[in-house]
């Protein structure tokens, strides 16, 4: 550890870092009358206005005016006000945020990709079939299961897609069933994906392992159970090392085992999760598989499933015909129906199949550099902050605030304090099951370096926490806006600018 | 592998500080029965990536290298270079959900101006920051309004909705318990009002009508309004083609409670599909109940004026199975480029992108409607997309079309078996008056003729 970031003085209130004026105006306020921001080829064909004058506007009134020099000046110097991944780890742990190459995104804006439309005649869109086909090959291969749908836009709506496969399957034996078991450890939107297919949710307690209890299982897993959601490893980075009496038990009822793939990151290329028993498995390109996350979306949550499901699929689905050309079938009677408009996130799609390529046969390095580097920041924070379940970490590692709430510090103000530091915060308050948890994955993509400055950084808050806790419930001091008023924002809501 | 910073050194440095003899160990709890490792290919450098990736984008015909009238809820207008360049700056690309917003002040206050640009084109108070896209925008809002007529369970549809997003409200519907009931389109191409007051009862929580429909013609969103607020039911407004909104009355004015759709057309290209953009705007008085998130202003501990992540107690995060929708992720990069997008071209530039577009459709339009055997079927004024019949089966005609460098139109046979000559053109300012006499000429001569575009080859 390196001693000396940990003697010297840390930030302190007014050490701010940004020179350049902290304050950008909105777009609307820095609007100027006459001003324009495009050009336009003149109009080559007769104007016209062929729509009764009841059903225009005339005009769009608090639009802005606004020259290219400024809009370009505007979106930059907001940029700045960002963290990135490009700038220092940001272990926001169950969001795996690792670096993107920029390779994906230079083949993802070919016009082949970009300027192609979903409804062009299949023949002159061969490329773009075969790119979803060869996507849904290789997950398929990664995760041991049948097939892939990869229609969903993200994570979530890959969970409401699964489990409503899962209702099809079920109600074709003539029981949709009424429940879905989930560990009190999973995200929010598992119960909320429930909910939406139409489900009571029923929470289960997780042992003191930090996993699922097979007894609460064994209890809870009835006939009128359609499935258990079970996260893989689970939000704490313990791998459910039963998981495979745990999907005799499912099973043995009749239910389906669903997997939470979001952290897929930590075992891909390394096991298969239809030789657990998965039978239907959601996963997040935007994670595993390195597309950006750009400021909270796109992603793309593709959904694999076992044979048993494949007839539900949403649809359509990519096939390659007999004569090895592509073609969409719609034709798919027993399938849940359509999430969205057309094929799904395409672009996300391009993004992943390189990325997956990059790495081949090699792609278990990734997990292998997720769970090493995981277990370093353990290592090197054992002592210093709690750790409530000591079970073996893959992925991502949940510290909580316990030592430090005897000073008045909590988890909230441990993460503000790392800004100071130059870090993104962990996670913070989610898995709910531990009291003020720092969630903390720092993927394969950190060096030793940044991983030893960010074990420095929270070792630091530590002792701060205890000889000068001001310093870190106040935090932060250097960011470009200091502790902002989030209950004063639901309480008057200001949700737009208005002219 | 160049995404992997940890040398052999490092690794055995931090092996031995973790105090297990090689990385295997730390995978001992997962049983070994199951594992496996992948059956891939071998690793590709930068440059075989390229060729991959480049090998497969040749292969697709696209706006770029044809003459373009695709449309049918994707459509391909103007795009400012800076705008994408903008895209690529890490601090957009490369961040996270604005989850603390003392590092996060770019995306938050990106996502307030998105906000403010959907109030201002629909007409209405309060939008949230991004959707996935156009459908399931819709089923956000039919759930929203059934949250607005709690006990209610009938959705009435118009049938110029588009049917991929009708298809999407019956599956999420099938397992909820909820029904659509669709009304058809009278023989000008507008939902039939009284068959639309007629379907509307006591038990229905929402009237959806979308305009332009789908086959291109303008509804005014007052028929949809009356016949909801007729019955205490919501009305709410579709768009698929966002730069209609820049020429047609907003929701928002014609007493539409929710308005939503797809905004690709504002600043995001086709991507063939997707990553697009959904959007959703309601009412003040509704906000409570928006799905997704929300952006609002406030202050930091200094007083300097700061923004946020806000209402999240509607979200799944907090709320869990009683939150207002399970969207997590969205599509906020798109978000941003809509943002740069409606800044750059603004008041008067969305106004002309949306008259250039309407101007040349109607110009091709009226020259389709010339040529002998062919007809424009339904009467009602159109914005930019319109629906043309020939005299001969429609989809073969297109391929024979493409493959001369062509992408004249979407068939409607796949939604409609009974109009197998018809299909959908849209025209954009991107569209140059010698491309559409070219498409007409093509059309006069059945589609037949050699290649007038050149394209790339296959490699
Ligand atoms: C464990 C887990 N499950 C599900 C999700 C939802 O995925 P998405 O945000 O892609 O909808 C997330 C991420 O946000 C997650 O971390």
């Amino acid at each position: 550890m390196s001693v000396s970031v940990e003697e010297k003085k840390g930030p302190a209130p007014g050490d701010r870092r940004h020179p350049e004026p902290l304050h950008e105006p909105l777009v609307f306020e820095r609007s100027g009358e006459g001003k324009v921001g495009y050009s336009l080829p003149p109009l080559d064909v007769p104007e016209t206005v062929a729509i009764p004058e009841v059903l225009c506007r005339p005009d769009l009134a608090g639009e802005t005016e606004i020259s290219e020099v400024e809009v370009a000046r505007h979106f930059t110097r907001l940029s700045r006000l960002n963290f990135s991944i490009d700038q220092a780890l940001y272990p926001l742990g169950s969001c795996t945020m690792k670096h993107n190459p920029r390779v994906n995104e230079e083949v993802a804006r070919l016009p082949g990709f970009a300027s192609a439309h979903p409804l062009a005649p299949e023949e002159v869109s061969q490329g773009a079939l075969e790119l979803a086909w060869r996507l849904e090959k290789i997950l398929s291969e990664l995760t041991g299961l049948a097939r892939v749908t990869l229609q969903p836009a993200a994570g979530a709506q890959g969970e409401l897609a699964g489990i409503l496969m899962v209702r099809a399957a079920l109600a074709k034996t003539g029981n949709p069933r009424t429940t879905v078991l989930i560990p009190d450890s999973a995200h929010g939107t598992n119960p909320a994906s429930a909910h939406f297919a139409g489900y009571k949710v029923r929470e289960l307690k997780s042992n003191a392992r930090g996993t699922l209890d097979l007894h609460v299982l064994e209890e809870a897993m009835t006939e009128d159970v359609a499935a258990l959601m079970l996260t893989v490893p689970n939000t704490l980075g313990i791998f459910e090392n039963q998981i495979l009496d745990i999907a005799r038990i499912v099973h043995g009822k009749g239910g389906y085992l669903y997997c939470d793939g979001a952290n897929f990151n930590s075992f891909v290329g390394i096991a298969k999760p239809g030789a657990m028993g998965i039978d239907v498995m959601h996963m997040n390109l935007h994670k595993t598989f390195s597309t950006p996350h750009g400021g909270g979306g796109p992603g793309a949550g593709p959904v694999a499933v076992a044979e048993s499901l494949v007839p539900f699929l949403p649809r359509p689905t990519v096939e390659r015909r007999t004569d090895g050309a592509f073609s969409l079938d719609h034709d798919r009677p027993e399938s849940i129906g359509r999430l969205r408009t057309f094929l799904g996130n395409f672009g996300m799609f391009v993004r992943a199949l390189a990325y997956i390529s990059s790495y081949g046969n090699r792609i278990g390095d990734v997990a292998r550099g997720a769970v090493l580097n995981a277990n370093y920041i353990r290592a090197g924070l054992a002592g210093v902050y709690h750790l409530k379940y000591d079970a073996p970490t893959m992925h991502e590692v949940v510290f909580s605030d316990k030592k430090q709430t005897a000073s008045g510090i909590h988890a909230m103000d441990i993460g503000k304090r790392l800004m100071d530091y130059g870090f993104h915060p962990p996670t913070i308050s989610f898995p709910l099951i531990v009291y003020g948890a720092l969630m903390i994955e720092p993927t394969e993509t950190e060096s030793k370096t940044g991983l030893d400055a960010f074990v420095a950084a929270m070792r630091k808050i530590a002792r701060e926490s205890e000889e000068d806790p001001e310093i870190v419930k106040t935090a932060p001091h250097t960011t470009p806006v200091r502790r902002v008023d989030e209950v004063g924002a639901a309480r008057n809501l200001v949700l737009r600018w208005r002219p | 592998m160049k995404f992997l910073p940890t040398s052999d050194a490092d690794r055995s440095e931090m092996l031995r500080a973790i105090g297990v003899s090689s990385v295997e160990d730390l995978f001992a709890s997962i049983p070994a029965e199951v594992r496996q490792p992948a059956d891939l290919p071998p690793p590709l450098s930068e440059i075989e990536v390229r060729r991959l990736l480049g090998s497969l984008a040749a292969r697709n015909a696209n706006a770029r290298e044809s003459a373009f009238f695709l449309g049918a809820g994707i459509y391909n207008h103007y795009i400012s270079a800076i705008a994408d360049q903008m895209l690529y700056r890490a601090e957009w690309l490369t961040s996270y959900t604005p989850y603390q917003p003392e590092v996060s002040q770019g995306t938050l206050q990106s996502i307030f101006e998105f906000q403010t640009h959907v109030c201002l084109l629909t007409g209405l108070d309060v939008a949230n920051a991004s959707l996935y896209e156009g459908a399931s925008a819709l089923v956000e809002a039919l759930l929203m309004a059934s949250r607005l007529c709690r006990g209610r369970t009938r959705a009435v549809l118009s049938a110029g909705i588009h049917p991929e997003y009708r298809e999407t409200v019956r599956t999420y519907f099938s397992a909820l318990g909820f029904t659509s009931v669709e009304v058809p389109i009278g023989p000008d191409g507008r939902t039939d009002p009284k068959a639309l007051a007629r379907a509307v009862d006591a038990d229905t929580f929402a009237v959806a009508i979308q305009s332009p429909n789908f086959f291109g013609v303008v509804e005014d969103w007052k028929v949809g309004s009356d016949a909801a607020h007729a019955k205490g039911a919501r009305a709410v407004a579709v768009v698929a083609e966002a730069v209609s909104m820049a020429l047609l009355a907003p929701p928002g004015e014609r007493e539409a409670d929710i308005a939503c759709g797809e905004a690709q057309s504002l600043g995001v290209p086709m991507h063939f599909g997707g990553p697009v953009l959904g959007f959703l705007a309601c009412r003040a008085e509704h906000e409570r109940q928006i799905p997704g998130r929300l952006v609002g202003e406030t202050r930091d501990a200094d007083g300097r004026r700061a923004f946020c992540l806000t209402l999240s107690t509607r979200e799944q995060h907090i709320r869990r199975e009683r939150a207002t929708s399970n969207i997590c992720t969205n599509q906020g990069l798109m978000a941003l480029a809509s943002n740069i997008h409606c800044s750059l071209l603004g008041k008067k530039g969305l106004r002309e992108v949306a008259l250039q577009s309407h101007a040349k459709a109607e110009y091709l339009k009226r020259e389709i409607s010339k040529i002998p055997g062919w007809r424009i079927p339904f009467g009602a004024p159109t914005f930019n997309e319109f629906v043309a019949e020939g005299p001969e089966p429609a989809s073969p005609l297109l391929s024979r079309l493409a493959r001369r460098g062509i992408l004249a139109g979407v068939p409607l046979s796949r939604w409609d078996p009974d109009a197998p000559n018809r299909f959908l053109v849209a025209a954009t300012e991107m569209n140059t008056r010698e491309e559409m006499d070219r498409l007409v000429a093509a059309l006069k001569a059945g589609g037949t003729g050699d290649r007038q575009v050149p394209r790339q080859d296959r490699p």
